[in-house]
């Protein structure tokens, strides 16, 4: 920590410090994050790969049940979905299709599967972004809260409400309101992002906000806990730092010593928590776009699922690893900037 | 750093002190059924205008308790904490007023300040919450930075904490305390968490600002040459009590009680024959023992000096009490110290 020039004298700043020769530090850093990255993301497609090719399910049987249909047509499907080709064969046009962007036909919808991910990704991510962006904002206040007051009733109570809500699945959640307040009170839609002839930006807005109230609620109820305790135990190991006694000493009133001193140093460890758990928020939308019927990628993946779609499971698979890699490396990137001490 | 503070520099035998406690207790109550532990058990002091009083004793044994109780960090379970003779009101609006006139200096810069926060912001801080942000404020930044040894000051505006030595640091931290120009500085273990070699100068500083602005400072220590250095008096503590207290020559130089002796005894330096390695458990302020607090570690009751002085059943059964704060006298809290010195034979002990 001590800087070379010693007590007393300013040190030429932090640019001073020594680092291998040639390379900047922070260049050696960001490079080997990014690497990480790249290798990561070519395993998950290798993996993509050959994992749905293990699943059970024969997807030309699948979409010919119950037609009858001759040994020709299977035998022109077959060839149609390249899947007459040997292994080997078939695993080195994925992976050139792979990196030009093209993940293939969907064998039920006959469109190119990147054309249905475009058209499902923006219901994806305004049903996960909304969700999210409520979940952390409730989990910080709610998690700073509790922190602060550890061992009050609120605390506890708090804690108690998000730890049930976390442990209860979300289908199950998500069904639950369906009953109670869709297709019971009628006070919401059962499914989807919109009703049929509304016009007009406020209208069609205002539909799709109404479709997203209960598929957006299961979603903050289910995750916004994880959130809090991030934020609770960040406050926590901040309350016992010198530097709030220090403020507290100069007369600071206890509520901005939170505000300004413990939060901004509690929010380190949470941002960056946020940021990693972005990745997952995409693939963890699956089971709450089924239950709503909502059209994104998430009921896209298990449509795909069931067949098995082989192009849309593998592209999707190798979407929502890669979000989570990505945001990974996000959070990465991002954490120097926050904390001064590791800026380089 | 060589000399001992010239007591008569300690203006406090005059006037009323500035900052004072009287009968100070502090519990802090066990979790689920275990003993409260009473971290300070009894405690008169007095801090007078421009003195630095060194409050020495080991680890736990409630200095650092008695330092926040100081500032109305915390509240007192018992007794009372004032400031110019009148009690602390543990009102926000009141520990506000209060705490601009009497600062804290903590002992690990590292953790007292916030690493998200510049230099200038740290030192700001203090008078931006009293007098809100000014225009002079980078010229009052700037002086105290020039105050605490940082020159020139605009260099460190912009530093982080990280960016720092550790004794650059605790001269930022200083300098945040010197901005609202304080009466008293608390300092707790000030330099224990520094090299060996920026000690001396972050001492020189204290006293230097004892000199030129007559800042009075409660120095907590345990090491007992950095009391001896920088300090008028000296109050030695153990298990929450003051159990000797006196000029630093008083308490240093011809010690009465046998915990100070036996802590002297130790020093390399030390001419006091031979080493006491005091024995027994170390201390604990949920048990405090019974009769004098120290009865079960006294090398001078173990010794059997204490019978021969006829005081032994006294030290088991007998609290010697509190000492007064009040700075013109030496004072010891021991039974034994208080015997009459030569014994006669026949004295037959108390009752
Ligand atoms: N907040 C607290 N809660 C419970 N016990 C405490 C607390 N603060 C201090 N103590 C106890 O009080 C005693 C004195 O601690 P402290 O004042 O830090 O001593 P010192 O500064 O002399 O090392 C120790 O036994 C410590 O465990
Ligand atoms: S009173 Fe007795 S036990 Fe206590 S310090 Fe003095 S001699 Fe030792
Ligand atoms: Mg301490």
């Amino acid at each position: 920590m001590d800087t070379p020039s010693g007590a007393g004298r300013p040190a030429a700043g932090p640019t001073a410090r020594r680092g291998r020769p040639g390379l900047h530090p922070a260049v050696r850093y960001l490079g080997g994050r990014v690497l990480t990255a790249v290798v990561s993301l070519l395993a998950v497609m290798v993996t993509s790969f050959f994992l749905f090719r293990v699943l059970p399910g024969d997807p030309v049987a699948a979409l010919t049940q119950g037609r009858s249909v001759s040994v020709d047509q299977l035998e022109a499907m077959r060839r149609d979905f390249g899947l007459d080709q040997p292994l080997p064969q078939q695993f080195v046009d994925y992976c050139l299709g792979m990196m030009t962007l093209d993940f293939g036909m969907s064998y039920q919808y006959r469109v190119p599967v990147s054309e249905l991910i475009a058209e499902r990704l923006g219901p994806t991510l305004l049903l996960a972004g909304t969700g999210t962006v409520i979940a952390a904002v409730l989990g910080l206040v709610l998690g700073t809260r509790s922190g602060w007051r550890r061992g009050s009733l609120m605390d506890r109570v708090d804690t108690g409400i998000a730890l049930t809500l976390w442990s209860v699945p979300s289908f199950w959640l998500g069904l639950l309101l369906i009953v109670l307040l869709a297709s019971g009170a009628g006070l919401f839609p059962t499914s989807g992002m919109s009703s049929p002839g509304v016009e007009g930006t406020f209208a069609v807005a205002l539909d799709v906000a109404h479709h997203m109230v209960l598929p957006v609620a299961t979603m903050v109820a289910v995750v916004y806990a994880q959130y809090m305790m991030i934020m609770r135990s960040s406050v926590l190991d901040e309350m016992g730092a010198d530097y709030l006694t220090t403020a507290r000493a100069k007369g600071l009133r206890d509520a901005v010593v939170l505000r300004r001193h413990a939060v901004p140093n509690a929010l380190l460890p949470t941002v960056t928590l946020i940021f990693l758990n972005l990745g997952r928020v995409v693939s963890g939308v699956i089971l709450i776009e089924t239950v709503f019927a909502w059209p994104g990628l998430g009921s896209l993946f298990y449509s795909g699922l069931r067949v098995p779609d082989l192009p849309i499971v593998q592209a999707l698979f190798v979407v929502f690893a890669g979000s989570v890699i990505i945001m990974n490396l996000l959070a990465d990137l991002v954490y120097p900037l926050l904390d001064p001490r590791v800026r380089t | 750093m060589s000399a001992p503070a010239d007591p008569a520099r300690g203006s406090a035998a005059g006037g009323a002190p500035v900052l004072s406690t009287a009968g100070l207790q502090i519990a802090f109550s066990g979790r689920s059924g275990r003993a409260a532990a009473r971290a300070v058990d009894g405690v008169d002091l007095e801090i007078g205008a421009g003195e630095i009083v060194a409050l020495v004793g080991e680890s736990g044994c409630g200095k650092s308790t008695l330092a926040r109780a100081l500032l109305g960090l915390v509240r007192p379970t018992a007794g009372a904490v004032s400031f110019h003779g009148r009690g602390l009101v543990y009102r926000p609006r009141d520990l506000k007023a209060f705490r601009r006139r009497v600062q804290l200096v903590l002992q690990d810069p590292t953790g007292a300040l916030n690493p998200r926060h510049t230099v200038y912001d740290a030192v700001a801080e203090g008078r931006r919450i009293h007098t809100g942000s000014t225009a002079d404020e980078r010229d009052h930044v700037a002086e105290a930075l020039s105050r605490a040894g940082l020159r020139p000051p605009e260099r460190f505006f912009l530093r982080y904490p990280h960016e720092l030595s550790g004794g650059q640091r605790q001269r930022v931290a200083i300098a945040g305390a010197l901005i609202l120009q304080p009466e008293v500085i608390v300092a707790d273990e000030p330099v224990a968490s520094l090299d060996a070699s920026v000690r001396g100068e972050i001492l020189q500083l204290l006293l230097r600002l004892r000199d030129d602005y007559g800042l009075a400072a409660l120095v907590v220590t345990h090491d007992l040459g950095l009391a001896w250095n920088i300090a008028d008096r000296a109050a030695v503590m153990y298990l929450g009590r003051v159990v000797e207290t006196g000029t630093v020559e008083e308490v240093l130089a011809a010690p009465r009680h046998p915990y100070t002796r036996a802590l002297l005894s130790v020093l390399p330096e030390s001419s006091a024959g031979e080493q006491q390695i005091l024995a027994g458990e170390p201390p604990d302020p949920t048990r405090i023992p019974a009769g004098c607090r120290f009865h079960v570690r006294c090398p001078v009751l173990a010794s059997g000096a204490a019978q021969a002085a006829g005081v032994a059943d006294r030290c088991r059964s007998e609290d010697p009490g509190m000492l007064g704060g009040s700075p013109g006298v030496a004072q010891v809290a021991c039974h034994w110290a208080h015997a009459p010195e030569p014994e006669p034979a026949e004295w037959a002990g108390p009752g």
